[in-house]
Order: C-alpha cells, then structure tokens, then sequence
C-alpha cells in the first residue's frame, strides 16, 4: 500500500469495523470464535444436562434436537473454522514476510460477514426458547439430511439455509485471500519449500475450501428449490433420491474435516520443532503427506455412508481409501514424535498442548481407523462410538491445537507473558476433563447407545453420569482460558515478552518487536 | 511500478480461484445426473428400470432349472391416505418367464388426487436384471374421490441374472404430489 506512512490507524469502533490491517482483523476472528466456542458449549452443556440421568428431566425432545444441530453447526462454522482463519490472518503475513494479506477489504468483508451469518443461526435458537410459540429452530442434525431437512423442516430452516450461505461466501473469500497471499507475496528468498508448516497447510486447506464450500453451497440450494420452488433433488415423489442429498453433502463433509485439522497439523509443527529445540524431521514428507491427505480426502466421502446400501464394491473402495488415509496420518504423527527424540525437550505451555493433542487426536485417528472397517462400521455407525471418535480429533484435536497456537504467540501478539499459573490451571483441567467426557463415550457406543436421542437405556446410566460431570468440567475449565486471555490482551499484566519470546523458536514471526506492531514488514526481509 | 504489477497478478489469481469456485458449485448439481447416470449403468441402488422396456429379447428361453422368489412391499408416504396393496404378495418365477401381477389402490378421501409410487429393489445386485415391461410406476396414477383401481405391472427376470440370487424383495412406496401435479411441475416420472 502506497500511503502506508501517512496513514494512521484509525480509533474506536471504526477501527475494527473498518480494518483492513491483518491482525487486527486476526484478532477479531480469533475473539468471535472464541464466542462462538462458549456459545457453542452452553448448547452442549443443555444436552449434557439433559443425558446426565435416564429419563426426560430439562427439555423436550424436539428442543434436544435442536441443540444437537445447533450446537454441531455453531462448533464447526463459528468455532474451528474461524478460529483458524483468525490464525492464518495473523500469522501468514508474519511467517512470509509480507506487509499484509493480498486482498485487505475483502479480508474486511469476509470477517463481517460472519457475525451476521451467526446472529441468524443463534436468533432461530433464542426464538426457539423464548420467542412466542417458541417455533423450533433448526433441529435435523448438523449434517441436515434430506428430507428432514426438506420435506420436515421447520420455518427456521430457510434462515439456516441464508446463514449457512453466509458462512460459505466468508469462507471462501477467506481462502481466496490465503491463496493469493501465499501465492504472490512472499519475501524474496522464500522459497515455497523454505514456508512453515503452518503456511503450507493453511495453503492445502485453502485449495480444499475453494474446491468443497460451493459444494456446500449447491446443496443448501437444492435445499431451498426444493422446499419452495417445485424441485425434487430429494424428494423421492418427484423423480430424486434423499440418498443423493447424502452423497453430496459428504462429497463436501469429509474434506471439511481435513479443513478443520489441516491447520493444527501446522500449528503443532511449528511447536514442537521449538520446544525440542530441533528442526522438524521430515520437512517435505510433512508437505507431501498434507497434500496427500487433502487428495485422498475427496474419494472416501461414503465411508459415512456405509449403511444406506451400497454395492459391495463401493463398499470396498471406501474402505480401502478410508484406511490409506491413516498412511499419510500416520506418517505425521511419527514426524513429530521423531522431532521430540533426543531432543532437549522443555514443557512450556504451548509444548504441554501440542504433546496433548499428538496423543489424543493418535486415539481419535484410531477409532476412526476402526469406524472405517465397513462391516464393523455397521455396529458403530450413528452410535456414541462416533460421537468419541470426533470429539477426540476435533475437540482434543483441532481446539487442543488452537489453544497451543494462543500461548505460543500470544506473546508476540499482546507483549505479555500469559499468566502461567491460570494457564496451567486451564491446560491440567482440561486434559483431565476431556477424557473423562469423551473416554467412556467409546464404551457407551460399543454397548449399543445410539446417538442424538434425548434418552437412553438403564444399563448406560452411570456412564453418562461421569460424562456429564466430564462436561460441565470441561466447560467451567474454558472460563481459566478467558481470564487468561483478558489478562494479557485487555488488562496487558504480566512479564514482558521478549521479542524471540521462546528460546528455540525459528521464522520470520520472531524477529518483529512483541506486541507485533501494527505495520511489519513494509520492506521486505530477505530470506537467506 | 512494483504495486500495479503486483495486483494485476493478484487480479489473475482472485479470477482464476473464482472460476474454480464456479465450477465446484455447477458440479455439486452435476452431482445429481452424475449420481442416476451411475446407478443406472452400474445397476446399483436398487433402481430398475424407468422407462418401460419395449422389446423383449428374441428367443428368451425360460429357465427351468430354477426359480427366483418376488416379493412385493407396499407402502404409503407418511401423509398419503390411499389404501395401496399387492394383490398376491409374491410369486416364484422362473428366469425369462414373462409375469403380470397387481396392485390395487384405494383413494380413501373425498378429494380427487394424484398419487406416484417410486420402486425399489433389493438386492441391488437383481436390479439391472429385474425388467419391468409395463408398470405404473412408469406414470402418475390420478384417482378421483374414493376411487379405486387396479394397476398392473408385468415383468421378466433376464436369464443372466446371478445364480445366488433366490429371493427378490420390490418395495413401491406411494407419494401424494397432487398439488405439485396441478401446478404442473411433475410430469410422469421420466428417466432422469
Ligand atoms: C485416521 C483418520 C480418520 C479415519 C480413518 C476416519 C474415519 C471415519 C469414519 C469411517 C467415520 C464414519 C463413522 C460413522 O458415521 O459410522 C467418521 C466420522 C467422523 N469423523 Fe473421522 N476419520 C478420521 C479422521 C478424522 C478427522 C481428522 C476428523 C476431524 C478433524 C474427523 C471427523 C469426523 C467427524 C466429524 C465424523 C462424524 C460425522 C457425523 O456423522 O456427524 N475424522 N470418521
Ligand atoms: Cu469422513
């Protein structure tokens, strides 16, 4: 930008509501998703409350319905997606030596794009609760099968139809702007072999975003038409198939659980190699592994569809496909454990969450292993067994490797050491509380409990009991990391952050002042 | 200047990334020709045929060696409040042979309606071999004020069909579309 000296960053409100500057509009990603997250666990704490005994106690079933869809979508569109989009705002421009994003007002667009998206979501909710009538919201699973979602939706669902448009037009602008910045403005001297990890998964998920979110896009659409404008996509009276609603929204719904975990594989091999205080082992095979990932993550969409009745050599080919998906996985999670061998390893942190998220996103990648055996899939699809499995990658997964991302850089952003002690509060409730919430959940699926019903048998009660305590653990150990972050990012208390911050650290984001100032890298940096 | 250079490269990208976006949203409707195109040449998802076969192979010998069991399932949509029945609820037939059977359905309002009823097979296997020369699954069945009819469909199981194959379950379930028929957004059901 030609007038970046002259220009001085605007105050008040019209500083973030008009920011086109990445970190500012970083920072106002990670803060929503961060909202999104306790909003998104206040739902989930209604259906915890409602399974902590047999029987109907706290809500109606339909209302329980409602919170399973709403809280899946608040998680996945407002927590994880944006979280990671916030990290990439931040840290691409800083990791590449660029002065900013490429595209800074559509960077501006697609950010505010997203409260409005999310206040149409959480309004159905709220009018679900309070409102007159109380009209239901959403409340077809998050995976909104046809026709559930067509033929049987409520009203609320054309409201959900216009926010789930929202979040793909923000997500794609996002993506779009990755790109084209990693793509055009880099320093000179950074090679694309020479980019973090972080860089490059974030450049892989983006390609994934461009490629499924239209997808997304189409199915929300064929929705639409077929609730009020006469088509049939899945309506079987008028020549469709509901099947095919599956098939498509899978074709989009497997990538996407690469786009939710793509980027913490980058996030923890940015930490690692720091706190082993060695270079990554296996730098390219890391990228060749992403990528192959990301391929095969487009041919094994029916592996969630394994019961609707496929012919065994569909049967087959999702299984195989499913499995050689592990390979590439596997390969990473030996990559890391190889980089923390013999290395002079400290436990800060940011060390302590990414080694939590490689051994428990490993359990997660395990019971997805054994999910996609498709005759054993047949017992445990649609039973708490899967509930485990993704609550293990995405929860102790994707949000374990956020919060390793927030006190690894949270220095650099704020100037501030995190408050180490309500840090460690946070990080030893947590991993406790996690497992105690997800572990039995495996135990539950295997005995036969199926999952999104507001009751169950007698024989799961005590089970769900100490997963309910898990939750409300797990929920009231977040407000440590909200204390945490208000200390050092709004009451700025706490040591002063050098500007290497951590002893190991490598890149280009270390070499700039902490807190980042609001401008860096207006000349280049030379990458040797 | 090094800045117009670098936006008209970004302008090519932002393009390039849009088309992609384009594409991807006209191939998730792709998907849904992709998908019948698919199923009908591989003879999967239980469809058979939806457009009446009009010739029967010349010299189709009847197997007498053995016998496949049909079995007919009907149903009615939730919401569609006509009577719809088998008139037998199987039959055994032998490979090549040429079979008729009915259904009868019953328009229990006293409203004038239309109704659709959409097959399907199991095992998916039997379906590219399970032909149906006549059926009225082919057309729209209107039906006045408690009226009722009978409606036939006459089959043939082709002799390849796998020798594994004893017992065929055909499930028709039976749909209102009588105010989608008015509006005239349905024709007969046509091949998709
Ligand atoms: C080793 C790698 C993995 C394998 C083999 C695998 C396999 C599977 C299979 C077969 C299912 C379907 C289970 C069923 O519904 O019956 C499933 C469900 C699921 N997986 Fe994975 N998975 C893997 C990794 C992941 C990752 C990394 C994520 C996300 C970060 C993820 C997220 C999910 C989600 C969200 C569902 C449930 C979707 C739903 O029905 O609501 N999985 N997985
Ligand atoms: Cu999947």
């Amino acid at each position: 930008m030609a007038d970046h000296h002259e220009h001085h960053a605007p105050t008040g409100w019209r500083r973030w509501l008009l920011s086109t500057n990445h970190k500012d509009i970083g920072s106002l990603y990670l803060w929503f998703s961060f909202a999104m997250f306790l909003v998104g666990g206040l739902l989930a704490m209604v259906i915890r409350a409602e399974l902590m005994y047999p029987g109907m106690q706290v809500v109606d079933p339909d209302f329980f319905n409602q919170m399973t869809t709403t809280h899946g979508l608040i998680m996945v569109f407002g927590a994880v997606m944006p979280a990671f989009v916030g990290l990439a705002n931040w840290m691409i421009p800083l990791m590449i030596g660029a002065p900013d994003m490429a595209l800074p007002r559509m960077n501006n667009w697609s950010f505010w794009i997203l409260p409005f998206a999310f206040a149409i979501l959480i309004g159905s909710v709220l009018m679900s609760a309070f409102g007159p009538g109380n009209p239901p919201a959403p409340n077809f699973g998050w995976t909104f099968y046809a026709p559930l979602s067509t033929t049987y939706g409520p009203a609320s669902t054309d409201f959900f139809i216009l926010s789930v448009h929202l979040m793909g037009i923000s997500s794609i602008m996002g993506a779009i702007n990755v790109i084209v910045t990693v793509m055009n403005m880099r320093a000179p001297g950074m090679t694309m072999m020479k980019m973090p990890l972080f860089v490059w998964t974030w450049l892989i998920t983006a390609f994934l975003l461009i490629a499924v979110m239209p997808v997304l896009a189409g199915a929300v659409t064929m929705m639409l038409t077929d609730r009020h404008f006469g088509t049939s996509f899945f309506d079987a009276a008028g020549g469709g198939d509901p099947v095919l609603f599956q098939h498509i929204f899978w074709f989009f719904g497997h990538p996407e659980v690469y786009i939710m975990i793509l980027p913490a594989f980058g996030v923890v091999s940015a930490i690692i190699p720091t706190f082993a205080r060695k270079p990554l082992f296996g730098y390219a095979s890391m990228v060749y592994a992403t990528a192959s990932i990301a391929l095969l993550s487009f041919v094994v969409w029916a592996h969630h569809m394994f019961t609707v009745g496929m012919p065994l050599a569909g049967m087959l080919f999702f299984m195989y496909m499913t499995m050689l998906i592990s390979v590439p996985t596997g390969v990473k999670v030996f990559n890391w454990v190889a980089t923390m061998w013999r290395g002079s390893l400290t436990f800060e942190l940011p060390m302590k969450w990414a080694i939590a998220f490689v051994i428990l996103f490993t359990i997660g990648g395990l019971s997805g292993l054994m999910l996609s055996i498709t005759p054993v899939d047949f017992q445990y699809h649609d039973s708490y067994f899967v509930v485990a499995h993704f609550h293990y990658v995405l929860v102790s997964g994707a949000v374990f490797s956020m919060f390793a991302a927030v006190y690894y850089w949270l220095p650099k952003w704020t100037g501030v050491m995190y408050d180490k002690f309500w840090g460690e509060v946070h990080f030893w409730s947590s991993l406790i509380s996690v497992n105690l919430l997800f572990f039995p959940m495996h135990f539950v699926g295997l005995a036969g409990m199926p999952r999104r019903y507001a009751d169950y048998a007698l024989q799961f009660a005590d089970y769900n009991w100490w997963i309910t305590i898990g939750a409300f653990w797990f929920g009231i150990s977040q407000l440590f990391l909200l204390w945490v972050l208000i200390k050092a990012c709004f009451l700025k208390k706490g040591e002063k952050a050098t500007d290497e911050v951590w002893e190991g650290a490598d890149g280009l984001e270390w070499t700039v002042p902490s807190p980042a100032p609001f401008h860096t890298f207006d000349t280049p940096p030379v990458v040797k | 200047m090094a800045e117009d250079k670098l936006s008209r490269v970004n302008r090519r990208s932002i393009t390039k990334l849009m088309i992609a976006v384009v594409c991807m949203f006209g191939f998730a409707y792709a998907l849904a020709p992709l998908y019948y195109a698919v199923c009908e040449a591989l003879g999967i998802g239980g469809r058979t045929n939806s457009v009446p076969i009009v010739e029967v192979p010349e010299g189709m010998q009847k197997d007498e060696d053995r016998s496949v069991l049909v079995q007919f399932v009907t149903r009615s949509a939730q919401g569609m409040p006509w009577d719809f029945e088998p008139m037998e609820r199987s039959v055994r037939v032998h490979p090549g042979e040429i079979k008729a059977v009915n259904f009868r359905v019953r328009n229990r309002t006293g409203e004038d309606m239309v109704g659709q009823a959409i097959p399907s097979l199991v095992p998916g296997q039997a379906a590219p071999h399970f032909k149906k020369t006549q059926c009225f699954c082919f057309d729209q069945q209107p039906l006045v004020a408690e009226g009722e009819e009978v409606m036939p469909m006459i089959f043939y199981l082709d002799p390849a069909i796998p020798r594994s194959v004893t017992t065929i379950t055909l499930s028709y379930t039976l749909y209102d579309i009588t105010e989608r028929a008015r509006a005239g957004e349905v024709a007969a059901r046509q091949a998709p």
